[in-house]
């Protein structure tokens, strides 16, 4: 039996060692790569005028974002307020209701599905339903595809959510001869208070920096978001028409509304994560 | 009592063992989790091609003291093991202990049974492939060899190629065995082998290490005292830390010298 | 007598609350089952004028009303393949470095990195992409291939920074830590004892690290088909870098397209209905083979998750 050189395993074995730790560096470089660029570009771009004025033609030089700014909050907003109701309804029938009947493993199966659907093919369905129906592009499409978008996201973190919550709550307070759905909204909600408010959060800061969806619904405006029956002006597709514009003060504008989304998501999430720490500890 | 422990056992120590000339000479182990010490002043000598067996209640170091014999615990961050484990004269908690040559020669069992996700064939194999170039069948004839030894041949001779997480409980407790001895080690460490599995493989597996015994140093930490009075030529019982009796199995079973060594097999605690 | 009444509209309101939140979870079924419908009568026109000819046809020409999804189908795959390739053994190692190699809190914060690079909307890297990644690409990546390459028909053409390559990098760095997040799951969740023994054999933590994939191989697989769906439906990223044209090229440099850009870029000028709906049959398209993918990946997981359980 020739014995294997142990060198040469513990050499690979360094090798690998090395080429790991190099590989989480370059991820960790290219998150502060991305997030420096972004910072330091759109810094330049943002002014006090960024946030109150509309937007001009190229070269006109001055303006902002405001319009924008107000459209994808009103349009994240809306979408939240139609999503969260259903989301947390479907997520309290498999929790609480579906267990494991077959239409509460389909539920879950498509839940999984709709989750891992393309956002654009999203757009495309509101666009087909309220958009081509009607004749125009509307800010409240915009909510809608918003909301199918963040409907699996909230319906499956309720789910998980109520899950942790000990049964012996629900049984103890049923026990007590209240109604099943008192339980459910007044004491296992309440004990998964922290969890829904994040998982919401987390699928609030996923779908506002959402574009392809809004490219088929809102689509864009130069003016206020005064009717959301019309199209309606978004940071994000106003980034996708800026950028691939020829105009440098439009590129630049582009910046400005990058550092607003990234910085508002990444904020959000590192909040969350913060949140979510401390209801463990 | 911790420290009258101690001094009695120093005595003892001194009055019982042959010394220098055990397999595994330990002296003065301490090991700490993170803060928390959880061997305290362990001294003792392994005989060499002997049954020795570790017995104690639960959580009194017996499995952190063998984890020591082959440096595992270094797998997580926070554990730490301090003094002297002589394996034929040489300090393995030395800074430059060649682990994997170490390891070849200290092998392990483990409390459940933990084949790999290959097969039969492939899993006594592992060690082999890992230190060795051999060709195809060299390889097989030591994949032969090491599954007779263990007593395991004559049942998976016709499915080597089946995936060894589908034997039985005490079967998989073999093949481990298998695993461990096809590298020709000259230490077995027994982690409670069959705290996980039915009487009649653990029989099995006693048998095993009967026939096996003069060829490896067997250090084997059980719950089941028992089993330590039926295979053990050596017994060390631990408690809290420190080793407070060590001799022949027969005296300590038969003729304890401590309080606590008595209360523990007589069943009074542990 | 009011005891029962009690009980009756305490079980009446709890099956009216039930009902909601039956109706609740059934809308989600109600829309899949519409996204379908309405993605099929909604491009029925180019179905019905194309017949299966849509699928290998390389001709996208909205003057003459011609259409077919070669072009885009062929830069999806293409762009998927080298973005897979590129982030799936990258993401194998840093999971391994996160839960093998790193103390725990760099292994944490590189943990909170990744989860932070998952968070970061996809129209930021089409514009880290657009702007600082394809110059560079332009200015060293390109020419340094040509040359050593002796101008291979792989890297071949102008030297722009946009097209199919630089995309498949964008889409490997975006789903980087999707992959690497599960891997890293799969890892922490095979037991220590398989580690201890491996490593009890005098293995190094490589071939400890071989155990563990064999181990965890059917997880990483379906992390792998999760990265994969998600790579196949982005939009943002790859739209502004892809580089818009519908020809064919061999050359990983040239220009391209995938079915998530030309929507991206076309839906809002097309006018005539026949291009409108040859668009949306690409959409069709695109939801069928994610479908596909989502279900093989749901099913294979619930498979994983039975099968670990028995263990």
């Amino acid at each position: 039996m020739i014995p294997k050189s142990e060198k040469k395993r513990i050499l690979v074995d360094l090798i690998i060692r090395i080429i790991s730790a190099a590989s989480a560096m370059l991820g960790l470089f290219i998150l502060l790569w991305i997030s420096y660029e972004v910072l330091i570009r759109g810094i330049g771009a943002i002014n006090w005028r960024f946030f109150t004025e509309l937007p001009t033609p190229p070269g006109v030089g001055g303006g902002g974002l405001a319009n924008a700014i107000v459209g994808t909050l009103l349009i994240t907003v809306l979408a939240t307020l139609i999503s969260v109701p259903f989301g947390f309804l479907a997520g309290i029938y498999l929790s609480e209701f579906g267990g494991n009947s077959k239409f509460a493993q389909w539920v879950r199966f498509f839940t999984n599905i709709l989750m891992g659907t393309p956002s654009i093919i999203i757009g495309i369905f509101v666009y087909t339903i309220l958009v081509r129906p009607l004749g125009h592009f509307s800010g409240y499409a915009g909510a809608v595809a918003l909301a199918i978008l963040m409907l699996p996201l909230v319906a499956r973190t309720t789910e998980d959510m109520l899950q942790l919550v000990p049964s012996a709550l629900r049984e103890s307070a049923l026990a007590l001869g209240m109604p099943r759905w008192k339980v459910t909204i007044n004491v296992v909600f309440r004990a998964a208070r922290k969890g829904l408010i994040t998982g919401t959060l987390l699928a609030v800061a996923r779908i506002s920096g959402e574009t392809a969806p809004l490219l088929f619904t809102a689509l864009n405006s130069p003016y206020w978001p005064q009717n959301l029956g019309r199209a309606t002006a978004n940071l994000t597709v106003t980034i996708f028409n800026y950028a691939m514009s020829p105009y440098s003060d439009w590129q630049n504008a582009a910046w400005g509304a990058s550092f607003l989304i990234t910085f508002g998501v990444l904020v959000t999430t590192l909040i969350v994560r913060f949140f979510l720490r401390e209801k463990h500890e | 009592m911790v420290t009258t422990i101690r001094k009695e056992l120093e005595v003892m120590n001194e009055r019982e063992i042959q010394k220098g000339e055990g397999k595994i000479i330990v002296r003065n182990l301490n090991f700490f989790y993170g803060e928390n010490q959880a061997l305290y002043e362990n001294n003792i000598e392994i005989a060499p091609r002997k049954v020795t067996a570790i017995i104690g209640p639960s959580g009194c170091g017996k499995s952190t003291h063998l984890r020591v014999y082959n440096r595992i615990y270094e797998l997580y961050r926070d554990q730490r093991a301090e003094g002297e484990v002589l394996l034929d004269g040489v300090n393995i908690l030395s800074p430059d202990t060649d682990l994997i040559k170490l390891r070849k020669r200290v092998g392990m069992i483990f409390q459940k049974p933990t084949p790999f996700p290959l097969s039969v064939f492939e899993n006594v194999a592992y060690g082999l492939r890992l230190h060795y170039k051999l060709n195809k069948s060299e390889l097989a004839g030591r994949v032969e060899e090491a599954l007779k030894r263990s007593a395991l041949w004559d049942e998976v001779k016709d499915k080597l190629n089946q995936p060894g997480t589908a034997l039985s409980g005490g079967q998989q407790q073999r093949l481990c065995i298998a695993r461990a001895i096809a590298v020709e080690p000259e230490i077995l460490l027994m982690d409670e082998p069959t705290s996980a599995i039915d009487p009649i493989a653990t029989a099995k597996i006693e048998e095993l290490v009967e026939s096996i015994k003069n060829r490896y140093t067997i250090v084997i930490v059980t719950h089941n005292m028992q089993q330590a009075a039926r295979i053990s030529d050596y017994t060390a019982f631990f408690y809290k830390g420190y080793i407070v009796e060590y001799g022949k199995t027969n005296q300590i079973f038969t003729n304890p010298k401590k309080k606590e060594t008595e209360n523990y097999i007589t069943g009074r605690f542990g | 007598m009011r005891i029962l009444q009690e009980r009756s509209t305490q079980s009446r309101s709890d099956g009216f609350f039930r009902l909601l939140t039956l109706i609740g979870a059934g809308i989600i079924l109600v829309l899949m089952a519409l996204i379908v419908i309405e993605l099929v009568l909604n491009s029925r026109l180019s179905i019905e004028k194309f017949g299966f000819r849509f699928l290998y046809t390389n001709i996208w020409d909205p003057v003459r009303q011609e259409f077919g999804a070669l072009s885009s189908f062929y830069g999806t795959i293409i762009s998927t393949i080298i973005a897979m390739v590129i982030a799936v053994p990258l993401s194998l190692v840093i999971a391994l470095f996160l839960v093998e190699m790193a103390p725990p809190a760099i292994s944490r914060f590189f943990g909170i990195a990744i989860e932070l690079l998952a968070a970061i909307p996809s129209i930021i890297y089409g514009m880290w992409g657009l702007f600082i990644f394809a110059p560079l690409m332009a200015k060293y990546v390109q020419p340094f291939f040509k040359n050593i390459s002796g101008n291979l028909f792989l890297f071949q053409g102008p030297p722009m920074g946009i097209g199919m390559l630089t995309a498949g990098i964008i889409l490997a760095i975006m789903i980087l830590p999707y992959i690497s997040s599960v891997m890293r799951e799969v890892f922490s969740m095979v037991p220590a004892v398989v580690k201890e023994s491996a490593v009890g054999m005098g293995a190094t933590t490589w071939e400890m690290v071989k155990v563990m994939v064999r181990y965890g191989i059917q997880g990483m697989i379906g992390a792998i088909f999760i990265g994969l769906g998600r790579a196949i439906g982005e939009t943002m990223a790859v739209t502004f870098v892809i580089g818009n044209s519908h020809v064919i090229s061999t050359s990983l440099f040239a220009p391209a397209n995938s079915i998530t850009a030309s929507l991206a870029n076309e839906f809002a000028e097309a006018a005539e209905p026949m291009y409108l709906s040859a668009l949306i049959e690409l959409g069709l398209l695109l939801f069928f083979v994610t479908l596909i993918i989502q279900i093989i990946s749901q099913l294979w997981l619930r498979r994983v998750q039975k099968t670990m359980g028995v263990q």
